[in-house]
């Protein structure tokens, strides 16, 4: 047990101390990097659970797609450090705001008995625990009693990639274009004009 | 807590634990060194040179020569570099690389890490690599790095797509994210032969992934100078290279378990099955591997619209298609793995 405890330890330690760098880098790609670390601490603490297929999802979805634009994006934009920090007195009473805001909703949620384990259960379907690998039990609900909100999600995530690309996609003009298959079937025949030139005459 | 306590719950299992990770990367880390030496036997045969034959028997010994005088040389960190990012990139690639070895099943029962969602891991772990090369070309604070990164991440978050329909293709007749289950569902047939162009399609997207000839754009000698690592120099360059070389070996690896089998031998008669399933397991890794090099020493390298094409425009539609053959096949059929 002795392990399982240092390697609980490490990895809350890690992930609270990254997310803390995350808000305090000066250097935004740092930030981003922390972000990562943080991520992949989380989903340490998700096999440390035993959840183990939400923890390579985490991996997979956050650190290897989403936070590889995140870093694409903060990489490319040529930001000016010094005047990133001015508006920050200017703006801390909005953040502070918004931060006593969301700290007093979590404080009701906790506090009143509405949101003890047994009154959840009762709205909320879920799996038998039992021997099963988790993947399954995830599917068995999934695919059954909540089958239409993934299909509605999945529909949602379709109209904001059509959003994005109407948005972006527009028309270029006189664009050089190679057609592919006609490229393929280039044969000497097309291609080469073979001639025959005299000595000393040129063509 | 007495200190036998501590001697049976932390120093022996964390000892264990440590001699089985050092049982799986030693092997794995000399035949780096080997890989890189065949690398270059194999090429210089297809161009008809010799190749390195002056270290050792048949220049057996040129990758540790070459190791040896790499660790030696001065570590240069350029000025304008990010230094802790800079530094942090090679290191991160090299354990990646070597991350992924924990769920390799080499013969049955011989694996690090049994674990539920093996081939998710890989996954993960693969999905990651992009990072080392990412920090490297920004933290270079120099142009061709930076463009070798830029390329390398649009190219592994494109090939990544379609790896993962080929996986969900293959986990579709397993029923099953274990990698040693994947293995044994190929005891009748192996998926090579009935997912041929899903065999395809992973082999040339794990070029991709692996940033190797004709997809090595990053690091595209002619354009890029030395693409993502042209800034690093002696012990950092070294980490790069392994990297490179361990995350070949990992695709392999992974070919070999999704598609060709993983330890059984290729038809179940006696003096087939009675070699142990670890030297079926190298040999389909070294075939794998073999490849590789081959296709470096064929084919000229893509250009960069061409690689982007061909992985959106010919490998997505292509998996996806064949993802929902395989669905429809194995329920016309009734033939759905453990179905519930």
């Amino acid at each position: 047990m002795y392990l399982y405890s240092i390697t609980f330890y490490i990895f809350s330690l890690v992930a609270v101390l990254s997310a803390l760098m995350v808000i305090s880098a000066r250097n935004p790609v740092h930030s981003v990097l922390f972000l990562i670390l943080s991520f992949v601490n989380a989903s340490g603490l998700f096999v440390l659970l035993g959840a183990e297929f939400l923890a390579m999802i985490l991996v997979v979805v956050y650190v290897g797609a989403v936070a590889v634009l995140f870093l694409f994006v903060v990489m490319m934009l040529d930001i000016n450090f010094v005047k990133l920090r001015e508006g920050f007195l200017q703006y801390l009473p909005f953040g502070a705001l918004l931060g006593v805001v969301l700290i007093v909703e979590l404080g009701i949620l906790f506090l009143t008995k509405s949101f003890s384990e047994n009154s959840l259960s009762r709205f909320v379907q879920s799996p038998q625990i039992n021997e099963v690998e988790n993947t399954k039990l995830i599917g068995q609900v999934l695919y059954t009693d909540y089958f239409y909100l993934f299909q509605i999600s999945g529909l949602i995530l379709l109209v904001a990639m059509v959003g994005s690309i109407t948005l972006t996609l527009r028309d270029r003009g006189q664009v050089k274009r190679q057609n592919i298959s006609s490229q393929n079937f280039i044969d000497e025949k097309n291609a080469i004009e073979k001639k025959k030139i005299k000595l000393g005459e040129g063509i | 807590m007495n200190s036998f306590s501590y001697l049976n719950d932390l120093i022996i299992p964390g000892g264990i634990i440590i001699a089985q990770i050092m049982a799986v990367l030693m092997p794995v880390l000399i035949s780096v060194a080997f890989l890189v030496y065949a690398e270059r036997k194999v090429l210089a045969l297809i161009q008809l040179r010799r190749g390195p034959n002056v270290v050792g028997p048949f220049g057996i010994l040129q990758s540790f020569a070459d190791a040896l005088k790499l660790l030696t040389k001065e570590n240069i960190v350029p000025a304008n570099s990010n230094k802790i990012v800079f530094l942090l990139a090679p290191i991160i690639t090299m354990v990646l690389s070597l991350a992924g070895w924990a769920v390799i099943p080499f013969a049955p029962n011989w694996v690090l890490a049994d674990i539920n969602v093996g081939i998710m891991y890989l996954f993960a772990v693969s999905s990651l690599g992009v990072y080392g090369i990412i920090m490297a070309g920004w933290a270079s604070n120099s142009q061709y790095p930076f463009l070798g990164a830029l390329r390398s991440a649009a190219q592994m978050v494109s090939y990544e797509v379609s790896i993962g329909f080929v996986i969900i293709t293959v986990l579709l007749c397993v029923g099953s994210l274990n990698l040693s289950k994947i293995v044994e569902a190929q005891e009748t047939v192996w998926f090579a032969i009935p997912l041929l162009p899903m065999f395809v399609v992973f082999f040339i997207s794990a070029l991709a992934e692996t940033n190797r000839l004709p997809f090595d754009l990053p690091e595209d000698e002619s354009t890029l100078v030395a693409g993502f690592f042209t800034e690093y120099s002696s012990a950092s360059f070294v980490l790069f290279f392994l990297g490179e070389y361990a995350s070949m070996i990992l695709m392999s690896s992974m070919t070999v378990i999704l598609f060709m089998g993983g330890w059984l031998p290729p038809f179940d008669i006696f003096p087939l099955n009675a070699v142990p399933g670890v030297i079926w397991f190298v040999i389909k890794v070294i075939f794998i591997l073999f490849l590789f090099i081959w296709v470096r020493g064929t084919f000229p390298r893509y250009r960069y619209d061409q690689l982007m094409r061909l992985g959106w425009k010919i490998f997505l539609p292509l998996s996806l298609l064949w993802v929902v053959l395989t669905a429809g096949f194995l329920i016309v059929f009734d033939m759905v793995p453990n179905s519930l």
